[in-house]
């Protein structure tokens, strides 16, 4: 039984040949057979929803989007979106509208029909959309040339097409109007514009019934039978049409409208309407609908009397209207409160926010509380869900918005807390060059900017020069760097070494997905030496870390850091498979190369060897360094702020006390006697890694060790040689060797407070004399620059001293730049140490007595500390060919050292 | 020229790797991204790769040639970022011809060579369109959703000027890669459309998404099927995903397109996910192994590395396909 005479039964689609209808929004629609009827959502449209209008007149964006939202929730497949409006500015309210909801997975989440009489209206909304969308509508109004050039423009742009039963004679109201354009059309399309038969859509009007008027009472009727003929008749196409027209005449009879949407739909889908714009809460279940009224409906829409119209009017006074319900979920608010405020965020919801922070905040003391703990709280189930893929980027970003929305809320109260125009300091923050990704470090702003610090955002892409300049010209005391793909780690880097080059030296924040302390402790840090680079691994965490930084605990702050993050770094030379390492003939080319100048290399005043004995105790006391005498006893902290330290100064000061009177009497008394011997010699690097010395004796040669873990492509693989000219350089150079002591004579003292169990002053006279030492190899140190060498022109402060701004190195062996401590033995024998100072080595090549200090001098200006590090046996092997002692002996010494 | 959908119904082509990991090896400086064209510029370009095809083609030439000689059937131009939209960044808008032209015809110079010497297996160039650094569907305004940086006319306008530079320096195919926000790789078939009409050609296009996070999403929040069907309208060669994830993460996508899409369909991941460093440890062999689990399944058409691949993460796969395609005959 159908209502078309020509056809029978209920419409079974035919054309199963050619592909389905695909749409999209985020997520796909595929219109199949089986997919029945799509029901497109209505209410986002000014012409159809007085609400929707009076929304956009105003504005008032926000609640317009909730409208789109309902409908999505209330299971709309498609929305329809018109902004045709004499007061509207309807292209711009488009655009905006359309922009909006890209940023709202749950409602983008559909495809769109951009609904519009005007063209120029549609494409600024086909600019707007990602996904496959429909376009509501075009026609043969304005003639075939028009009809040609918008079809051609809309399959460029890849949607498909409501196609109006118009032309230019006027609107297709009869069935074979319909039938005569509707085919028209569908062979313009797709003969000549070579449209996808299946993105073709046909409304055939669905016009008002029981109007009183003769000529409207076959309104439904034909719209059904046209709906068959083109199902049948035109491959692929599909049928839609706005069905709430067809109930115009019973406007605010609710009752009757309903049955008559859905005894329509009934109707009209079993002949093949497969789409329709329709409000799924005006919406009756066809069989729901009272017997009674669904007869007097039927009755009309079919046109099965004569009468059909004054008895449906007749019946609807006997029907009371009445509004459904609107439903939305709101079970979840009755959850509690942390429940409720981590749902919001979540799912983005802005509607309760305000009112749940506000109760957040009256229980809690403090309003930044509610930052750091509720929102907090639900911001990492946001991250959690987006680390594991059930949330992605778009719906984040909305959880952001929310958090922003709460803490805006709170601002004031913050506000109202803190000291009058006081911040505790500036932070500037920049996604750096390359980078759009901001949602972390936005939040990292809120976050501090509610901790009273001043946040100056920079934005995204941010290139280094200007961070730095902003950062100069702001003075602001930390910069933060964020990104989330891998290419802004080397941005950060940049970053790094350019603080380097312009000599800052304030602390850098690193945040991002992609960053890690790995990272930050193996590439950034050590490239930024003057200031402490911290890896912040999430928003909440950024408060304490920048803290900390500010505070005057800094240094202790910063200590810790740097201890933490060598040993990441440590960590991850182990980690590195044996592939990382250059083998030593590949790091010998990477070595430390120096531009040799005469005026570079310093002649010494004179060469050989120079004694002391007996040297004054009086001098060196000036020179010593107390830090490390703390450090002793356990009490990490510098001198002399540790003497003022609020926990640790009362002990400090007993001790530094106890210490003065012990080295007045080592002074007075001559508890102990200091020895030295210096010597410079004219000597030239050879065979890359050794030294060559020309002593009295004869040639000495000085083996050394070289870096081999594999660098970063600036970094090299140093070796101390690399600090002397080499031979074929043709420049005549120098090194230098010392051997100090500050321990001649204490056995007899340790001895006597040994044996009166006096423990405490054995541990400080063997402190003290370690001290003497190495003050006694830092005053030799420099007086050999001043006087032996005699390079050095200016007298530097202790302090300077301490922290050696000086040129010229003196590298021990046994020690970081060249862990060999067989080396010792020949630096002995060119001093004639043992004789000279009575310091012997023992077996273990240990300096006796043990507050020695033995080294060699380099000084040319580049010439500076490093550690060698982890060697590989290839390197072993070559230094035990090069010193003539067997493989084996060579690698018991450098085991520690040894990467296997 | 040989017609590339034929050879695809009977064989795997494989598609070249990364090219700026193989620039990363040249360690280059400022003087070379300035030399001979830029050299008044008044600001860095060092990192600006797409200019080496001007300022030091030689190498670009080498590193295609170093591809080819790894068995590649498919080369990439170096012109990534060849739009006016990012090398605004640089201020080198007035590039951007040059840029594609050449990048084309270096590429197109190297694929030639070749060719003489083994004419039985052809060699293409596909131009390289990547996705620009403005969006079309996401605002850089977290405070302002509605807001966009950049129109769609804006950026179809940048990607003709790149499109008509990449066809008459002699590509053979257009490659839209890297999309991750759908409605600029719709500008950019748009472009490709409007360029190709004027010129009156025809060539075939490749578009490539990536996905890249967890979610299986683009990162304008598409699904992998919305995608597809989103740029389907195009009459494309092949669709399908490069970057982000590595191969083994991919998997599941290139189901949803071999299964959805009529168009061949394509891999060129990158050579894993990267580690702590940013750098990407996934071997040749490692990667080759995850990329014949696509072949057993017959997922994929073209094959190729994004990312941390090299020549010889290339050439392993080149074998793969060499070993399938034998076992394919003697079956």
């Amino acid at each position: 039984m159908s209502i078309h005479p020509d056809y029978t039964g209920k419409y079974e689609f035919k054309w199963s040949d050619l592909p389905p209808m695909k749409l999209s929004g985020l997520e796909a629609l595929v219109v199949t057979p089986d997919s029945n009827f799509i029901n497109v959502g209505e209410r986002t449209n000014v012409a159809g929803s007085r609400k929707f209008l009076r929304l956009i007149n105003e504005g008032n964006f926000d609640e317009a989007l909730s409208i789109a939202r309902d409908q999505v929730e209330g299971g709309a497949q498609i929305i329809d979106i018109n902004m045709d409006d004499g007061l509207i500015n309807g292209k711009e309210a488009m655009v905006k509208f359309l922009n909006l909801i890209a940023a709202e997975p749950d409602i983008a989440r559909v495809p769109v029909m951009i609904d519009s009489s005007k063209w120029e209206i549609i494409e600024a909304g086909l600019q707007c959309v990602q996904g496959k969308c429909v376009v509501n509508s075009i026609s043969l109004k304005e003639g075939e040339e028009e009809f040609i050039r918008q079809a051609k423009k809309i399959k460029q742009y890849g949607a498909a097409v409501v196609v109006m039963a118009f032309d230019e004679e006027g609107q297709a109201d009869t069935y074979e109007k319909r039938i005569q354009m509707c085919e028209r059309s569908y062979r313009i399309l797709v003969d000549q514009v070579k449209f996808p038969p299946q993105d073709i859509i046909f409304d055939p009007n669905v016009f008002p019934v029981a109007t009183g008027m003769d000529e409207h009472r076959k309104n439904a009727l034909d719209f059904f039978k046209a709906t068959r003929w083109i199902r049948e008749n035109l491959p692929g196409a599909h049928v839609s049409g706005g069905i709430s027209n067809v109930s115009f005449s019973f406007r605010g009879n609710n009752s009757v409208r309903e049955a008559m949407h859905s005894a329509f739909l009934y109707h009209a889908i079993k002949e093949g309407l497969d789409m329709g714009i329709v409000n799924p809460t005006m919406l009756e279940v066809y069989d729901d609908i009272p017997k009674d009224l669904l007869e007097h409906v039927e009755d009309v829409l079919l046109d099965r009397r004569e009468d059909a119209t004054e008895r449906l009017l007749e019946f609807a006074e006997t029907v009371t209207g009445s509004v459904k319900a609107k439903k939305v979920d709101l079970e979840w608010r009755k959850n509690n409160l942390q429940e409720r405020i981590t749902h919001s965020l979540v799912k983005g919801i802005t509607d309760f926010i305000e009112q749940d922070v506000e109760e957040a905040r009256l229980l809690v003391n403090k309003p930044i509380e509610v930052i750091e703990g509720h929102l907090m709280i639900g911001m990492n189930v946001v991250g959690d869900l987006f680390g594991s893929g059930k949330m992605f980027l778009p719906q984040v970003v909305k959880s952001a918005r929310v958090m922003k929305k709460a803490v805006a809320h709170l601002l004031p109260y913050i506000e109202a807390e803190k000291e009058e125009g006081q911040t505790n300091g500036k932070v500037l923050l920049a996604t750096v060059k390359g980078d759009v990704h901001d949602i972390g470090k936005n939040i990292v702003g809120v976050v501090l900017g509610c901790n009273n610090y001043e946040i100056i955002d920079l934005g995204v892409m941010v290139p280094a020069d200007k961070i730095l300049d902003e950062a100069k010209k702001q003075k602001v005391d930390i910069i933060g760097l964020s990104g989330l793909i891998t290419p802004s780690l080397d941005e950060m880097v940049h970053v790094a070494q350019e603080m380097e080059k312009m000599d800052m030296n304030i602390p850098l924040l690193i945040g991002g997905a992609t960053t890690s302390k790995v990272h930050t402790a193996v590439k950034i840090d050590q490239n930024y030496t003057k200031g402490q680079t911290v890896h912040v691994l999430d928003a909440s965490r950024s408060v304490t870390v920048v803290g900390s930084l500010l505070s005057e605990d800094r240094d202790n702050f910063n200590a810790k850091i740097k201890e933490e993050y060598e040993k990441v770094r440590v960590n991850y030379a182990k980690k590195k498979d044996f592939k990382k390492f250059l083998s030593l003939e590949e790091a010998r080319k990477n070595k430390y190369k120096i531009d040799w100048k005469q005026e570079d290399i310093a002649v010494p005043n004179f060469t050989g060897t120079k004694v002391f004995t007996d040297y004054s105790l009086q001098e060196l006391r000036d020179y010593i360094d107390w830090t490390p005498f703390f450090y002793t006893w356990e009490l990490k902290k510098k001198y002399p702020d540790i003497l003022k330290d609020t926990k640790l100064g009362a002990e400090a000061t007993q001790l530094f006390h106890d210490a003065q009177t012990m080295l007045n009497k080592i002074i007075e008394e001559k508890w102990l006697e200091a020895r030295a011997v210096v010597g410079i010699w004219p000597a030239n690097s050879v065979n890359d890694d050794d030294i060559e010395i020309e002593t009295p004796d004869g040639k000495h040669t000085q083996f050394g060790m070289r870096q081999q873990l594999q660098k970063v492509a600036s970094a090299k693989n140093e070796c101390l040689a690399d600090f002397v000219a080499p031979k074929e350089s043709g420049f005549q150079d120098y090194v230098g060797g010392f051997v100090v002591t500050a321990g001649v004579g204490i056995e007899k003292k340790l001895a006597e407070f040994e044996s009166d169990h006096d423990d405490y002053n054995a541990i400080m006279l063997k402190a003290l004399a370690d001290r003497l030492a190495e003050a006694f190899a830092e005053r030799m140190h420099e007086r050999v620059r001043q006087e032996f060498w005699g390079y050095e022109k200016e007298k530097l402060s202790n302090d300077d001293l301490i922290k050696e701004k000086y040129r010229g190195i003196r590298p021990a062996p046994g020690y970081p730049a060249n862990p060999d401590h067989t080396e010792k033995t020949g630096l002995f024998k060119i001093l004639n140490a043992t004789e000279l100072t009575g310091v012997t080595l023992t077996e273990s090549l240990a300096m006796m007595p043990a507050s020695s200090v033995s080294g060699w001098y380099f000084a040319h200006p580049e010439s500076h500390y490093f550690g060698v590090g982890k060697i590989k046996m290839d390197q072993v092997e070559s230094l035990a060919k090069r010193k003539g002692i067997s493989t084996d002996e060579m690698k018991r010494w450098l085991t520690p050292n040894l990467e296997e | 020229m040989a017609d590339i959908k034929e050879i695809l119904k009977d064989r795997i082509l494989v598609l070249d790797g990364a090219m700026g990991t193989m620039i990363q090896r040249y360690k280059l400086t400022e003087e070379d991204f300035r030399k001979g064209w830029f050299e008044d510029h008044p600001s860095s370009l060092q990192g600006n790769n797409d200019l080496l095809v001007l300022t030091r083609p030689e190498i670009i030439r080498e590193i295609h040639e170093a591809y080819l000689e790894a068995g590649a059937d498919i080369l990439e131009t170096n012109t990534f970022s060849g739009t006016s939209i990012a090398q605004a960044d640089y201020g080198l808008e007035k590039a951007v011809y040059d840029i594609n032209f050449h990048g084309a015809k270096i590429a197109k110079e190297a694929c030639e060579k070749y060719n003489e010497l083994t004419p039985d297996k052809p060699r293409f160039v596909a131009g390289s369109i990547g996705p620009t650094n403005a969006t079309l569907s996401i605002s850089p305004d977290v405070n302002d959703p509605g807001y966009r940086a950049i129109t769609f006319e804006k950026l179809t306008e940048a990607y003709k000027e790149q499109v008509k530079g990449l066809i008459e320096g002699g590509s053979d195919i257009l490659l839209v890669e890297t999309v991750f926000d759908t409605l600029n790789a719709k500008s950019a078939l748009f472009a490709i459309n409007e360029v190709q009409e004027e010129l009156g050609t025809n060539l075939p296009v490749m578009v490539s998404g990536t996905i890249t996070d967890a979610s299986g999403r683009t990162l304008s929040g598409q699904t992998a099927e919305a995608f597809l069907i989103s740029v389907q309208h195009a009459d494309l060669l092949s669709i399908g995903l490069n970057c982000a994830l590595g191969a083994n993460a991919l998997r599941p996508y290139l189901q949803v397109l071999k299964k959805k899409a009529p168009f061949f369909v394509s891999a060129h991941p990158n050579a894993g996910l990267p580690n702590e460093m940013g750098e990407y440890d996934e071997t040749p062999e490692m990667m080759a192994d995850q990329i014949k689990t696509f072949l057993d399944e017959g997922l994929v058409n073209i094959v190729g590395g994004c990312c941390g691949t090299t020549p010889d993460h290339i050439k392993a796969m080149v074998e793969l396909v060499e070993n399938q395609t034998q076992y394919k005959k003697v079956s």
